[in-house]
């Protein structure tokens, strides 16, 4: 009997190769023709008076303009993030000072139960206080700015950018709906990943994935601002003039989005000619414009976005602020930055930078507060608002000048994703391989271009 | 637009619901509708999961329906929205798979009214592997407004299939919709969907594998998708092919195998 079947596989490979493998064309040629006959004896076409569609049709006309497409992109994705930064701030001062109430609380509460005070500090200092801290600086950006990005998501705008993108993607072998992805990388890298799900081709959505970290995300912005404006603004504009300062400000910033941009699709094109094998195949098909629906929004941006990716975040925190906790019971923080320190110079960084970026692994918000709890000898997280102290902290403590600050910018926007988001990519890919490379591949391009850039432009100015 | 799902009850705790009378697999192309109508019946009260192996996302959820003499939990299976279902992406394999091996009562098409060249493929490809189908055509109201008029009988009687027009986003119709289901699953109505014709010479190789393929497996002989599997052998397909080598496909799956207890779900 098995023979019989595998005789039968066989004369169907016959036919298959007779037929030149062109079965499926003809049959899908055969049912397009069939039901066109059918739907021309069954529908009519009205002229209608229909003022809204016809406004629908401009509108789509100007959305997938490309003039228009992007003039509408930049305003939305600058409004959406200025929203998200500006009103972060507080809500994580409000978050912070709750949590500091809790802590005092658990202090209290140790201290009943006469707990010794190695583990009260290992607990409370190094287990609580990190998750604290991951907690405050990533919940109000992302509870601000995941709502506002579902909602254009779902009022069918930002489809129509991608459609706008798709040819440049299309030109170094990835997907239009990669800008989406992208977008959402702005939020948080993690959640980008999650939403290259929209990317149903396996070998263009692998590519979202592995660049997706070239997005700087919520956490990294506090850093880019800080550094652009204090370290790059006052190059061309003295500190009196704070209008032309706050225009080379966001200048810096938008250049560094562009850098990520650029970086993002030369390891697009060179992956994808590396990818060639996984097979590529998709529609991009724009929805109608949509009544967003409330509900759905706050559902999308609370659970499938924001408690997720937090969950996973304190999930990381937890080592990170043990590993804190010990280096600094240990006093080890001098002599590991020592250590580092001939390493980091090679990139025009120092050792500091270095460890505040290994302790920053599970959550980028958290660079700043421990570039200062380093340079200051500080037990715990230092978090300062004032940009000019910081700016201070930094000169003084650091030796920083605008080098520097280029160099940290970059390394910002380059360098490996978060723990969080390496979690996440194994999660989406399910292999360990495309884990290892997502995480090793934006470094190596990091360090590279550090180099490049430090040695050989920075270093002679 | 005042009618709606009367007698759809959503159901407020789905975890006490063990007893399952009907599954429907929702099925639909991407953005006409389908996710709406699956939020109306069941008030979003879900469960969200992954497909096994897949990052695909899984969405079920439950409703009450009551009719004159009875009342019947319906599980409903939100399908991930392809275009067609030759299996290129996770989303096509999942869908196909689903349909052609998992346990449901009734797949429920749901068509855009403005855009429905688009979805007839789907909806033939479906036909190809199950008979118990009922189709939606969702967004009349919509397509009125565009002056797209569809003569909804001739197009019935073009593809022997139920066809129900509703508007998901206000639950109208919806009602019939399920009676109309419900009659089909019960056997009250038989369907037998219109088949597209293939070339001759190919409908000649499909009947020759189809009669040595029989000989090997006589138990496909009343298969409604044995055209299909004939079909998925021409082309090369591994899974379906393996399938079949090792016999291994349920000969009642697809019609009317009920699911008892919603315990193999994976959340």
């Amino acid at each position: 009997m098995g023979k019989n079947f595998e005789d039968i596989i066989k004369k169907a490979e016959n036919y298959r190769v007779k037929y030149n493998n062109t079965f499926r064309d003809k049959i899908i040629e055969d049912m397009h023709q069939q039901i066109s006959t059918i739907l021309a004896d069954v529908i009519q076409y009205k002229e209608t008076n229909d003022l809204l569609g016809k406004i629908e049709k401009y509108v789509d006309l100007f959305l997938t303009s490309r003039i228009g497409g992007i003039l509408v992109l930049t305003i939305m994705l600058s409004t959406v993030l200025w929203i998200t930064l500006s009103g972060a701030g507080y809500i994580s001062s409000l978050l912070g000072s709750f949590f500091e109430y809790i802590e005092s609380g658990l202090r209290k509460f140790f201290d009943f139960l006469k707990i010794p005070e190695l583990l009260t500090s290992f607990l409370i200092d190094g287990v609580y206080k990190s998750v604290a801290i991951v907690v405050a600086v990533m919940l109000p950006p992302m509870t601000i700015f995941f709502p506002l990005f579902t909602f254009l998501e779902d009022l069918g705008l930002l489809p129509r950018i991608a459609l706008n993108m798709d040819k440049i993607f299309k030109s170094v072998g990835a997907h239009g709906n990669q800008s989406l992805t992208m977008m959402v990388g702005f939020g948080c890298n993690a959640a980008g990943v999650v939403s290259t799900r929209i990317i149903k081709s396996p070998k263009e959505r692998l590519i979202a994935i592995l660049t997706n970290n070239f997005m700087p995300c919520n956490g990294r912005w506090p850093l880019l601002i800080m550094i652009s404006t204090v370290f790059l603004a006052p190059l061309v504009a003295s500190n009196s003039n704070p209008l032309v300062g706050s225009i080379i400000a966001s200048t810096a910033l938008v250049l560094s989005v562009f850098i990520g941009l650029v970086f993002t699709l030369i390891i697009s094109l060179g992956l994808s000619k590396f990818l060639k094998s996984l097979g590529s195949f998709y529609i991009l098909e724009i929805p109608p414009f949509r009544k967003p629906n409330l509900l759905r929004i706050i559902y999308t941006s609370i659970i499938d976005r924001t408690v997720f990716v937090l969950a996973r975040a304190v999930y990381m925190a937890i080592p990170a602020g043990i590993f804190v906790w010990i280096i600094n019971h240990l006093n080890l923080s001098k002599t590991i930055t020592n250590i580092l320190d001939p390493f980091g110079k090679l990139f025009g960084l120092d050792g500091t930078i270095i460890l505040s970026y290994i302790i920053a692994l599970p959550a980028n918000e958290v660079v700043i507060p421990a570039l200062l709890m380093l340079y200051t000898n500080s037990k715990n997280f230092v978090e300062i608002e004032q940009l000019q102290s910081i700016y201070q902290i930094l000169t003084v403590y650091g030796n920083w000048d605008w080098k520097t600050g280029i160099c940290v910018m970059l390394f910002s926007i380059l360098h490996n994703p978060c723990t969080t988001t390496i979690l996440t990519i194994y999660k989406e890919t399910q292999s360990l391989k495309w884990t290892i490379i997502a995480t090793i591949l934006p470094l190596v391009t990091a360090f590279s271009t550090l180099f490049i850039v430090y040695n050989f432009l920075l270093k002679h100015l | 637009m005042k009618k709606e799902c009367e007698n759809c009850q959503i159901l407020k705790n789905i975890k006490n619901y063990t007893k399952i009378d009907y599954t429907i697999a929702l099925v639909g192309n991407p953005n006409v509708g389908k996710s709406t109508l699956f939020n109306y019946l069941t008030g979003m009260n879900v469960r969200v999961g992954n497909w096994p192996g897949k990052t695909v996302s899984k969405i079920e959820g439950f409703f009450e329906f009551k009719t004159p003499d009875n009342k019947y939990v319906f599980k409903i299976i939100d399908l991930p929205g392809v275009y067609s279902i030759f299996s290129f992406t996770p989303e096509e394999e999942v869908t196909r798979n689903f349909l052609f091996l998992g346990s449901y009562d009734i797949a429920l098409i749901v068509l855009d009214a403005t855009n429905l060249e688009k979805n007839l493929i789907l909806v033939f490809q479906t036909f190809d592997i199950t008979s118990k189908v009922i189709l939606a055509l969702n967004l009349i109201d919509e397509a009125k407004r565009k002056g797209i008029i569809i003569d909804i009988e001739k197009l019935e009687s073009k593809l022997k299939v139920p066809i129900i027009p509703i508007i998901a986003s206000t639950g109208y119709n919806t009602n019939l919709l399920i009676y109309k289901a419900l009659e089909i699953i019960q056997g009250k109505i038989t369907i037998t969907p219109a088949k597209y014709t293939q070339p001759p010479e190919l409908e000649q190789i499909i009947e020759e594998l189809k009669q040595e393929i029989l000989e090997y497996y006589p138990e496909l002989q009343n298969h409604p998708a044995i055209k299909w599997i004939i079909l998925r052998i021409l082309e090369g397909d591994k899974f379906i092919i393996e399938m079949i080598r090792k016999k291994a496909i349920k000969i009642s799956s697809s019609q009317n195998i009920k699911t008892k207890s919603p315990d193999l779900l994976i959340i």
